[in-house]
């Protein structure tokens, strides 16, 4: 039965910071019909010789490893790591999440956003523009409190993650 | 970036960085077609002798002449096309390259780099295009890359898997002038594929062998691409242990077909011997073979009783289709070597009467005699006619290479023609393409002067790439092009026939050319045998002829492909022959929907 059972895997992969190297990883995502719940990637060393590309993804572990798999055999590839098999690690995501309206709704707001640990970035009269990060869950949570208080707009970045302790990829 | 290069290596321009590149990394032919963006290549060609030059009729032919002469060889495969419909034309080429992992290297002619993006004449997002078709590709945007990409791509193509790697090229870059660097020795930054297997994975392979009552070694095309020394090994491996060998479409010849272990080829068409061994074994060493839809029929079914060892150089090959048990991650001549000391060095005595038990057993199956057919009057059997075939050219002893197109054909070659070795069977099995046959033996002729070469074809699949015809006379290459002309898309017809109620929707083959007047208007020698009689003296006449030669054999038209596990069936529920299609009407629609 486990060959059913689906997981969530985020991945962490290095690869060399060169044109196209994006494309050749969403088109294997896309050409094996696997699964991306976020992906996000930017130059990670001094000479920005190297990227670092996040990928959330959920499928078998039979899926999963032939994600891996398939990733790693990609000439620009230098390590895939599955941070969950590796040990404890951190996954972090920023949102800016507008919300419009005046009155009691935005005081609301406000507060909840205190409670949450939100910065408010930006301020008019009749929006404020709130700046959150944290796991997926909690942006989610935060987001669906201010659905009902003029919630207008979000952008989220996707999830980033790092192994805890010394260990490094 | 241009004070850090001697002054006296900037002489040369980027076509001629290329070529003396493509020299040092030992291209001694390239396949290819002129047009506007490549002229600076063209231009340093023709004036120089290193690399001689192969003009073909039609892009796509040009990269399976380079496998060809790749798979023939073990030696990387070169193609130099222009940009936008000469890059399109060369994709099938390349995903058929990438499908069957022979390595290659493909230059493409590109609009200048200022034009890149302005939708300029012939120009394609080439690198966008072939990235799902190549193992990988560039795009040079700098002289200064140009010269190292070059280096890089022939170690990318060869290196692991092998695979076809495209190089596109701006011309501006062709024309400027650029540094030349010789081949890095360093090792590449990322990609460092495994080639030395694990010890303990092969010591715990080894015991599972050891352990064996009911053994198969199941080999394929990776033990080919590994070089001939690793078809000596797995001769080796077999003779040691007794066990029963059987080759996938693309590892045939890795293992004798005179040797009395040898199975034959498993698969859809394979042996009833071969699939039922497959099917009933206690343990399996696949050794650089995949577990391709082809080979393993329905899943939930494949081989319910066996411990799997997996060999493969690609480490996402393992696990994929099939859950193995012991994987094992390696070059196949190296994981083969490994395993032949391992099992010398383990005294665990081998169960050789459960062994005997089992031959007895596959001898049962033997018995079957599953590719009997009868030749009788008058017209032409298609298994008769590649039995001859083979009889014939093993008689005359000649050093032989077989191509095929795409079809029952090729399954008949696979089934009726022996391979004593490596190397000499070149055929589309990954992708399966027609047209395939007679440009990869125009590859394989460019490399092997003086051997025969057949492309055995189908009428269908041949006019697919017929204009290569041309090729053949251009460069006096006597390839023999082997019809057997049934009027029908023969495996299309098949399946018609045995799962959708006999209607030969368009597999008809109508309104054909005659091939005897149009190998004669190809300057070659047009050969037709209609009847049983004439067929062993057209085959001695086609060989026996100084040139190209189209032999149309006029077969039975409506002979099909035996045995067969038909679409989502299990190995134990093959068809043997015409005797027994009762059992085909039960496929179910899910068995329908897989090709």
């Amino acid at each position: 039965m486990s060959e059913t059972l689906q997981r969530t895997a985020t991945i962490a992969v290095l690869v060399e910071n060169e044109a196209g190297v994006l494309a050749r990883v969403i088109g294997l995502f896309s050409g094996r019909g696997y699964n991306i719940e976020s992906l996000t990637v930017a130059p990670v060393d001094e000479l920005r010789r190297l990227s670092r590309i996040t990928i959330v993804t959920t499928g078998t572990e039979m899926i999963i490893d032939q994600i891996k798999a398939q990733l790693d055999r990609l000439v620009p590839v230098h390590k895939v790591s599955d941070l969950a098999l590796e040990g404890p690690h951190l996954v972090r995501e920023l949102a800016l999440i507008k919300v419009v309206g005046r009155g009691e709704g935005r005081m609301e707001a406000l507060r909840l956003a205190d409670a949450f640990r939100a910065r408010v970035v930006d301020a008019t009269p009749e929006s404020a523009v709130f700046e959150m990060t944290g796991s997926a869950e909690k942006i989610d949570a935060f987001c669906a409190l201010m659905r009902p208080l003029g919630l207008a707009e979000i952008s989220r970045t996707g999830a980033v993650a790092i192994a805890r302790g010394a260990r490094s990829l | 970036m241009t004070n850090a290069t001697p002054a006296e290596t900037l002489t040369l321009n980027g076509a001629e960085v290329v070529l003396r590149a493509l020299k040092e990394q030992g291209v001694e032919v390239i396949f290819g077609y002129p047009g506007g963006a490549v002229l600076p290549i063209y231009d340093a060609l023709f004036q120089q002798n290193a690399i001689r030059h192969i003009l073909v009729r039609h892009e796509q032919a040009a990269v399976h002449a380079a496998e060809g002469y790749a798979r023939s060889t073990g030696k990387v495969g070169c193609v130099l096309v222009t940009s936008g419909p000469g890059a399109t034309n060369a994709v099938t080429g390349l995903l058929d390259a990438l499908m069957d992992s022979i390595p290659l290297v493909c230059l493409t002619g590109q609009v200048p780099t200022h034009l890149i993006g302005n939708d300029a004449f012939q120009e394609a997002d080439t690198t966008g295009i072939t990235r799902p078709a190549t193992k990988h590709n560039y795009l040079v945007k700098k002289s200064a890359d140009l010269a190292r990409t070059v280096h890089e791509a022939f170690y990318v193509a060869r290196s692991g898997r092998p695979g076809p790697v495209v190089i596109d090229l701006p011309k501006d870059i062709l024309i400027a002038k650029a540094p030349y660097v010789e081949a890095a020795t360093a090792e590449h930054r990322s990609y460092r594929p495994v080639t030395q297997p694990d010890a303990g994975a092969i010591r715990r392979a080894v015991a599972l062998l050891k352990g064996a009552k009911r053994p198969v070694i199941y080999a394929g095309g990776g033990v080919i691409n590994a070089g001939p020394e690793a078809s000596h090994l797995l001769t080796e491996l077999a003779h040691l242990t007794g066990f029963p060998v059987t080759n996938t479409l693309m590892g045939l010849g890795a293992f004798s077909s005179d040797d009395k272990q040898f199975l034959g080829m498993l698969g859809m068409h394979g042996t009833y011997e071969a699939n039922l061994v497959m099917h009933g074994c206690d343990v399996m060493l696949n050794i650089g073979a995949r577990f391709d839809d082809r080979v393993t029929g329905k899943l939930s079914h494949f081989s319910p009783h066996s411990k799997k060892i997996h060999a493969d150089i690609d480490p996402s090959s393992i696990n994929k289709n099939v859950k193995v048990d012991v994987p094992i991650v390696g070059d196949a001549g190296a994981i083969l070597a490994a395993m032949i000391a391992a099992w010398r060095a383990d005294e665990t005595p081998q169960d050789k009467p459960a062994l005997a038990a089992w031959w007895r057993i596959i001898e049962d199956w033997r018995g079957k005699d599953c590719l009997r057919y009868r030749q009788e009057g008058r017209i032409i059997k298609p298994q008769h006619a590649v039995k001859r075939l083979y009889e014939i050219t093993r008689e005359l002893g000649r050093e032989t290479f077989i191509t095929t197109e795409v079809g029952q054909h090729q399954m008949w070659a696979a089934q009726y023609f022996g391979f004593q070795k490596p190397n000499r069977w070149m055929t589309s099995g990954g992708l399966g393409t027609m047209g395939y046959g007679l440009p990869a033996a125009m590859g394989v002729q460019i490399a092997h002067a003086d051997a025969l070469v057949i492309d055995i074809a189908g009428e269908a699949s041949i006019l697919m790439n017929i204009q290569e015809m041309g090729t053949l006379a251009q460069y006096r290459l006597p390839v023999k092009v082997f019809i057997l002309n049934n009027e029908y898309m023969g495996m299309v017809r098949q399946w018609q026939e045995l799962l959708h109620g006999g209607r030969y929707s368009e597999s008809y083959s109508a309104a054909l050319p005659d091939f005897v007047k149009l190998a004669e208007s190809f300057h070659a020698k047009g050969l037709r045998a209609t009847d049983a009689s004439d067929l062993d003296g057209v085959i001695r006449e086609m060989i026996a002829h100084d040139g190209p030669v189209i032999a149309d054999i006029c077969v039975a038209k409506d002979e099909n492909c035996f045995p067969m596990i038909p679409s989502g069936a299990a190995h134990n529920e093959m068809i043997l022959g015409p005797d027994q299609e009762g059992g085909v009407a039960g496929v179910t629609d899910e068995g329908k929907v897989l090709v």
